[in-house]
């Protein structure tokens, strides 16, 4: 680790190699990770896409440091992910909303502030600016359950982009919602990406969703957990969710597509 | 449900009433020395008033079925006071003890008429939650007047002797008779005994399940003890207690302390587990410390089970500070009250004292129940009030 | 959901170490409770002592305030396999009389909770009018009755099981009726539902869907339940002035300053509770291995 540390020298705000993880069950050994190489740099919006038990989410898990890889070296802003993580280095957004019920709305965009030590000013200014980045001003005195679930869902990226993280990871963060709602909030993330460069680590199994946000694109297969293509997703960045029709999105989907279809052993 | 069907049934107890009481018309109300036909309703102005009080009822029950909230009103409103006035007419020198069939056909019919206002009163709904939680109070309510005019006129109707069951008219005598002793023993018992020890025996519990959270290996000992300890009759140890610290309150304060740790322990250690794996996450994920992740995320999480522990200790504390008193105690206090007045056959102060021990135990409860229901209001249980 | 999924590691090494905690308090708790009266004796009778004699002594005192664990042991030994099982001098026999009113309260009281939960369930007057007293019934120490209870049962010529049953039944019945009236409703709606699609009476709705899915909720109120009727059984028959059953050893134990009977009948007790507890727990296992189709059901949390 102590080696990895000293070549810093790349933009690379994340750099898997060789990384490996097992968990160990009832029913044996499963090879959640295996030899996985990835870098990302700066500013990009990377998109882990495949089947469930393919390893995505335990990947961005072990890079954030809420999972410890059985061999292989992880470095996140050039650092081992628990350094990363105690520097407070990123924000992560979860499957679920996971907002604290006893909590108001605005309190539970304060919490991260809280925790991290932010000053009572600094914690109203930036509750405020993020609430009303996801359009929820006005529901600062809600609670949770108060609201639909791609309102919760809206709060807790507010909750994440509070603390102004160069970093992002987005755990299949809009899987739970409806359609409607999950287009809508694809076109807002997309402008947020785009308007504070922010590098964006992102799970989905949604290959429109998938394409349609990403710079790169990296198609994952399970048993083992593996990479199996990363493809490069270069759309023009005033795009609409139109160009969901348009020949390019169509052909890198179709890409996306092929390669999800090779990693797939016929076995289940 | 078939609201048609319904109506049909809500009718069919209050057409029964209306029989019942032309029934009670007809038959004698109480045995009578000097006739052999006994003493008939029309006899006395007061017991055809009370009939007719419930006749009305029943009828009101039957005529203004689409008219929802003026019929369970007028209904209830009827009902209470057939009920006031049947427990004021059995006191009548040629009823009490010698009541007979006519008499008890109408306190069946008050029966079913208590029943048909309940169940008018629950199919209302109301926007508003208080007039709503009036409405939900009254049902209850009803049901405790029957339960308790039915035992007064049980008591005196059939003229059952004090040392079996006292009226509670009678009771009620005994508990104003005697405010000083009353008052005397609640403060040995509450005050002295279950307060402080209802105090302290929590307070142990949950600081030992705090120190139990951190260190793994004693949770991991402490909880199946724990568990194993709570499925023990804890009253046992009272004799000892009493050896050990004396007869006066300390004695009890040391069973209600035992009695109160081992739930508190075993909830709270229980909640602190409860806060689930994504949460945990969200606050590693901020680097947050040991106690940042207490105090923001798992003890509000294990606050449902700490107050479940409370509640249920509320009860234990005062079932322990009585009981330990059975083992002996200065002469004052509820449980030295109740098993020296049973002794005495004086069961009137008996069901006096139980009178206050059971409203100074729900008083506790409530208030706890309460105070939950303001610190756990974004619990899942709760949030229906508020929404 | 990609959480390691570990062995979840044994509670025994910490159980053993708790245990063995505890008897090691217990031996120090009873050289400090019983040293004062043995340094008085000492004292009297003019002899030296060092602490190792004062500890012996403490520990093999007779009518000791706190009696050494093996002091309690010897006397289980000599209660229960010493005295013959008819004699009143055997906490067997005595342990019997308690179970046997343990034993007719819980069924009674299960049987009273479990009707009610029915009622509670399918009509709502019933739901709205009784749930409320059935909750405060239980704020009350209803305990404190069982003095009055017994004699005025006793008045009225009745003694012996019934009337001790009775207060274990009242203690009985309230986990029973609450953890069955939320066992009859945790059926999804949507399962509801779909009996309703294939139009299925009320009672074909209880019996398929609401009465297996309130098992799990039975169980674990009974096993709540069987512990308090026990404990209502003891109580119950302290007023009856040290006769029959274990709580009548408690109190002449109390009476005549026999710790040593005292702690051995709480420990018959204890052992008494967690076996029946037990006991319910097997059965539960079986009944919910076959709901289950033949899968095992894990008891974790």
């Amino acid at each position: 680790m102590n080696l990895a540390s000293t070549n810093t020298a790349t933009n690379n705000v994340v750099e898997v190699k060789e990384v490996c993880l097992d968990f160990h069950t009832k029913d044996g050994v499963v090879k959640a990770l295996s030899n996985v190489d990835l870098s990302i740099n700066a500013g990009e919006f990377v998109s882990f896409i495949g089947p469930s038990g393919c390893g995505k989410t335990t990947l961005m898990r072990v890079l954030a440091d809420l999972e410890k890889p059985t061999s292989g070296s992880v470095l996140v802003n050039g650092m081992s992910p628990a350094e990363a993580r105690k520097q407070r280095a990123y924000g992560y957004v979860f499957q679920a909303p996971a907002l604290l019920p006893w909590r108001t709305v605005q309190d539970n965009v304060l919490l991260p502030l809280e925790i991290m030590g932010y000053n009572k000013d600094q914690r109203q200014k930036l509750a405020q600016e993020y609430l009303q980045l996801v359009s929820l001003s006005g529901f600062e005195a809600k609670y949770p359950w108060q609201l639909s679930g791609g309102m919760q869902q809206r709060v807790s990226i507010a909750r994440a982009l509070s603390v102004e993280p160069q970093l992002l990871f987005m755990d299949e963060p809009f899987g739970a919602l409806d359609e409607i709602t999950r287009d809508h909030l694809n076109d807002q993330l997309l402008r947020l990406w785009q308007q504070t460069k922010k590098t964006v680590v992102f799970v989905t199994h949604s290959i429109p969703e998938a394409v349609f946000l990403s710079s790169r694109i990296v198609v994952m297969s399970p048993r083992p957990g593996r990479i199996i293509d990363i493809i490069d997703c270069n759309l023009p960045a005033d795009r609409t969710l139109d160009i969901r029709e348009s020949p390019e999105f169509l052909a890198i989907a179709q890409r996306v597509r092929a390669g999800l279809a090779a990693g797939h052993n016929y076995d289940d | 449900m078939n609201s048609s069907s319904m109506l049909h049934r809500l009718s069919s107890s209050c057409g029964l009433a209306l029989l019942l009481s032309l029934l009670a018309l007809t038959l004698p109300w109480a045995a009578s020395s000097a006739e052999t036909m006994g003493v008939n309703a029309w006899q006395h102005l007061d017991w055809l008033i009370l009939l007719l009080t419930v006749a009305l009822c029943a009828l009101a029950g039957l005529t203004l079925v689409n008219q929802l909230l003026p019929r369970a009103f007028l209904v209830t409103a009827l009902t209470l006071i057939a009920l006031w006035q049947v427990t004021s007419v059995v006191k009548h020198a040629e009823l009490a003890g010698q009541t007979q069939f006519g008499f008890w056909s109408l306190v069946i019919a008050i029966g079913l008429c208590v029943w048909a206002s309940m169940k008018f009163l629950a199919t209302i709904r109301l926007f508003g939650n208080k007039a709503q939680g009036f409405i939900n109070l009254m049902i209850p309510a009803l049901l405790g007047a029957w339960f308790i005019s039915l035992w007064e006129l049980a008591a005196i109707g059939f003229a059952i002797p004090h040392v079996l069951l006292p009226a509670p008219s009678v009771v009620g005598e005994a508990i104003v008779s005697s405010i000083p002793t009353l008052a005397a023993d609640f403060n040995q018992t509450v005050i002295k005994a279950v307060i402080p020890g209802f105090l302290l025996g929590n307070f142990v519990g949950f600081s030992v399940a705090v120190v139990a959270d951190k260190i793994p290996f004693l949770r991991r000992g402490l909880l199946p003890v724990g568990n194993l300890v709570s499925a023990i009759p804890i009253v046992g140890i009272a004799p000892i207690m009493v050896m050990w610290f004396g007869f006066d309150w300390q004695s009890k304060v040391a069973v209600v302390v035992i009695m109160t740790f081992f739930p508190m322990l075993v909830n709270t250690i229980a909640g602190l587990g409860e806060s689930d794996a994504m949460e945990k996450d969200l606050l590693r994920s901020y680097g947050a410390t040991y106690w940042q992740s207490f105090f923001k995320l798992r003890l509000p999480n294990a606050l449902p089970f700490v107050f479940n522990a409370l509640k249920i200790n509320s009860t234990l504390a005062l079932i322990g500070a009585i009981v330990a008193e059975f083992f002996g105690t200065p002469i004052v206090g509820m449980g030295f009250r109740i098993s020296t007045e049973v002794g005495r056959m004086n069961i009137e102060m008996v069901w006096a004292s139980i009178a206050v021990a059971a409203l100074a135990g729900s008083t506790f409860y409530g208030v706890l129940a309460l105070l939950e229901r303001r610190v756990t209001f974004w619990h899942a249980s709760f949030r229906k009030a508020h929404h | 959901m990609t959480t390691s999924i570990g062995r979840k590691p044994s509670s025994t090494i910490p159980v053993v170490t708790v245990i063995l905690a505890i008897i090691m308090i217990w031996y120090a708790g009873a050289i400090n409770l019983n040293s004062p009266q043995i340094i008085d004796r000492y004292e009297k009778k003019g002899i030296d002592w060092s602490f190792t004699q004062l500890a012996t002594d403490s520990w093999n005192m007779k009518r000791a305030v706190l009696p050494s664990p093996h002091q309690i042991l010897a006397e289980l030994k000599t209660t229960i396999i010493d005295k013959n099982v008819t004699s009143k001098r055997s906490l067997v026999f005595h342990a019997g009389i308690t179970l046997s009113s343990t034993l007719l309260g819980f069924v009674l009281g299960a049987g009273l909770g479990i009707s009610l939960a029915v009622g509670i369930v399918y009509v709502e007057t019933l739901d709205k009018s009784l749930m409320p007293w059935i909750i405060t019934s239980q704020t009350i120490p209803i305990l404190a009755l069982a003095p009055m209870v017994i004699v005025v049962f006793g008045a009225m010529g009745i003694s012996g099981l019934l009337p001790k049953a009775l207060i274990s039944m009242y203690l009985c019945f309230f986990p029973v009726a609450v953890g069955m009236v939320k066992g009859l409703r945790s059926p999804q709606p949507m399962l509801v539902d779909l009996l309703n699609t294939y139009s299925a009476s009320k009672w074909q709705v209880f019996w398929r869907l609401r009465l297996p899915s309130a098992v799990p909720f039975l169980f674990a109120s009974l096993k709540v339940a069987i512990a308090l009727s026990l404990v209502g059984a003891i109580v119950a028959e302290l007023p009856t002035g040290g006769q029959a059953g274990l709580g009548a050893r408690l109190l002449s134990g109390s009476y005549y300053g026999q710790t040593n009977l005292i702690w051995a009948s709480l420990i018959v007790a204890a052992v008494m509770s967690a076996s029946l507890v037990s006991i319910l727990g097997i059965i539960e296992r079986k009944v919910c291995y076959r709901l289950a189709g033949g899968q095992e059901i894990s008891n974790e949390l």
